[in-house]
């Protein structure tokens, strides 16, 4: 009962605060707009005599004070709108959530690649420490912090686009639309162009998961129950897999989850190097045209994308292990 | 028998001495690239920097072992007929620089407050550890490239050029603190605990004094490892803002500025604009890290044993 009233004042109390962050996300928002923006630019452009520009801001409220003016900007935030984009003269967010789709693909592609590669290898470089293998894993992995993300992308680009010829170098070649959403996914030349971004994705984050796979193991094989396990006449992988990695995988979420602003900022980078139209391709645009409302936008977006994956991780942490709660709740 | 003893070692040592040898390379590395960045005005045949020096009539000159390449441009021109060699000497010293410069801003916050939350404890301790966890959750990459995108959208790319440098330093500089402070804190924690703060302690010395003539000089080893791996984050961020062109304008080209200024000119066939400088960034980046690695080693016995 009291565990279950805990976890209960854990997540209400964790919302809060996620809620807490998404306003000081939007008051931020709000000042950058008033410091860089001119709203009346998103309207009627900059060749209208000043009178007719002052009847239209007393108009729209604009000659208001800002206490005033923020709160209504955080009202039709609430409702979902966040202005006006100069370049595209549609709502902003509607501009920002139809390049999601593309960043989202990106993101799930290498997503993919890490985990795939990375619980392998991490868990082979734990159990066989002084294995060639894993010396030449964990020296890759050195080679692979060490080069920046925009570079493997250009090095890959160089390789297997400009010398091979066997993959795209630009874009996301062809979608498919579902209506809301435009997927990459359901055709061969979509994954083909999403192969190279992906891989350059994963390879930055690569390196630090195989490293924290492989320090959770070994942390892990050094516990009592381990040894039990094996005594008890459990089959090494039986011990390996089902027991020692299903611990080692509680604290790679939250750490997983203190990636999630590095992984936009790389996603940023790799979008950049492969043209690939997504959220972080938009916002580089909106800042060369100094397109305020899409920039502030993408800001909200990105910090509301930041706070729901940084509670489900907390609350998934939760779920995977109750000590957390009382932690958390003391 | 002997020798059967000496087997298991050998390859432990092999091991050992190539990981040296490979920290000796770096270092050496290190400090040709440092060396010639301090002395880039001496050596560059060019001053990149001086749009009069050059002329785009010899703009796109390859490197001198390819055809067409002129010798009086070693590693070839950009799309502007700057001399690459000349640019990337002085784009590793506007790299280095802010890497160091940014590494110094970290330090400067991040230890005085880890010793503080460190030695003192308490209240001090869990207001320093939660701003450190709340700084660090934002990810430097990302802050970095929204406060240089704010700057670049709200005074135009002209006007950014002009403080590049100090901005980029201080960006970065202000972002990584946390990193400093916690391992400031950790090493103190473990310092002060220690018999001989209790006799200094005994014999009156002051809060003050202990701090900084007693635990600061003995944590000073994870502090200088980990102010080389911080050195290495800090320049693949000021490459990376530059590449998206946040960080250094075209006409005071960083590596990362010239990287990107030969992307679009690499599928034209001029590849040394992108690939060269591109091998100088990675080659410092990985010496550094190796760098850091074996400092890591040397400087902490317990790491050595395991």
């Amino acid at each position: 009962m009291t565990a279950f009233a805990s976890g209960a004042a854990f997540i209400a109390r964790r919302l809060a605060q996620a809620i807490l962050v998404m306003l000081a996300i939007l008051v931020i928002a709000f000042a950058v707009r008033q410091s860089l923006g001119d709203p009346l630019r998103e309207i009627m452009g900059q060749s209208v005599p000043e009178t007719e520009r002052a009847a239209l801001r007393h108009e729209l409220g604009l000659d208001a004070p800002w206490p005033v003016q923020l709160a209504r900007y955080l009202g039709r935030a609430a409702t979902g709108d966040l202005g006006t984009s100069i370049i595209y003269k549609k709502p902003t967010v509607e501009v920002v959530l139809a390049k999601f789709p593309a960043s989202f693909e990106l993101v799930l592609g290498a997503s993919l690649i890490v985990l795939l590669l990375s619980l392998p290898g991490g868990v082979y470089c734990a159990v066989r420490p002084q294995s060639v293998g894993a010396r030449l894993v964990l020296g890759l992995s050195v080679l692979g912090i060490s080069v920046p993300v925009f570079l493997t992308g250009i090095i890959l680009i160089t390789v297997f686009s400009v010398w091979l010829g066997w993959l795209p170098a630009f874009g996301r070649g062809q979608t498919v639309d579902l209506g809301f959403w435009q997927t990459g996914l359901l055709t061969r030349d979509g994954l083909e162009h999403l192969l190279l971004p992906a891989l350059t994705l994963s390879s930055i984050m690569l390196p630090l998961f195989i490293r924290l796979v492989r320090g959770a193991m070994l942390d892990e094989l050094g516990h009592d129950y381990v040894r039990t396990a094996r005594a008890k006449g459990a089959s090494p992988l039986r011990v390996w897999i089902y027991h020692a990695l299903r611990n080692a995988l509680l604290p790679l979420v939250a750490v997983g989850g203190l990636q999630a602003g590095t992984l936009i900022a790389y996603t940023l980078l790799t979008e950049t190097v492969f043209q690939w139209p997504g959220m972080g391709f938009l916002f580089l645009e909106a800042v060369t045209r100094a397109d305020i409302p899409v920039i502030t936008t993408y800001l909200v977006l990105v910090g509301l994308l930041f706070v729901v994956v940084n509670t489900l991780v907390d609350l998934i942490s939760l779920a995977l292990d109750p000590r957390v709660s009382l932690e958390g709740a003391q | 028998m002997s020798l059967s003893a000496a087997q298991p070692r050998s390859p432990m040592f092999a091991a050992f001495a190539a990981e040296r040898s490979g920290a000796v390379l770096a270092g050496v590395l290190l400090a040709i690239v440092a060396v010639a960045a301090v002395f880039a005005p001496l050596i560059a045949p060019q001053d990149p920097f001086d749009l009069a020096s050059f002329d785009i009539l010899d703009a796109e000159l390859p490197p001198v072992w390819q055809e067409g390449g002129d010798p009086r441009f070693v590693l070839g021109t950009d799309a502007q007929g700057r001399d690459l060699f000349s640019a990337i000497l002085y784009g590793a010293r506007i790299s280095l620089l802010v890497g160091i410069l940014a590494v110094m801003i970290q330090g400067a916050i991040g230890i005085p407050l880890g010793l503080v939350a460190g030695y003192f404890g308490g209240r001090v301790d869990s207001i320093v550890t939660r701003l450190a966890d709340i700084q660090l959750s934002l990810s430097t990459l990302m802050m970095a490239i929204i406060v240089m995108a704010l700057f670049r959208a709200g005074l135009g790319g002209a006007a950014l050029s002009h403080f590049a440098v100090p901005l980029l330093v201080l960006v970065i500089g202000l972002a990584e603190w946390p990193i400093f402070a916690r391992t400031a804190r950790a090493a103190t924690l473990v310092e002060a605990s220690k018999d001989y703060i209790c006799a200094a302690r005994a014999v009156g010395s002051g809060d003050r004094a202990i701090v900084q003539r007693h635990i600061l000089p003995n944590i000073h080893s994870p502090l200088i490892v980990i102010a080389t791996t911080q050195v290495a984050g800090a320049i693949m961020a000021e490459a990376a803002l530059s590449f998206l062109g946040l960080g250094m304008p075209v006409t005071k080209p960083s590596l990362g500025t010239l990287i990107r200024s030969g992307y679009d000119l690499m599928f034209a066939g001029a590849w040394w604009v992108t690939v060269l400088p591109g091998l100088v960034l990675i080659g410092v980046l990985i010496a550094v890290n190796v760098l850091g690695d074996a400092l890591r080693d040397w400087l902490d016995p317990r790491r050595r044993a395991g």
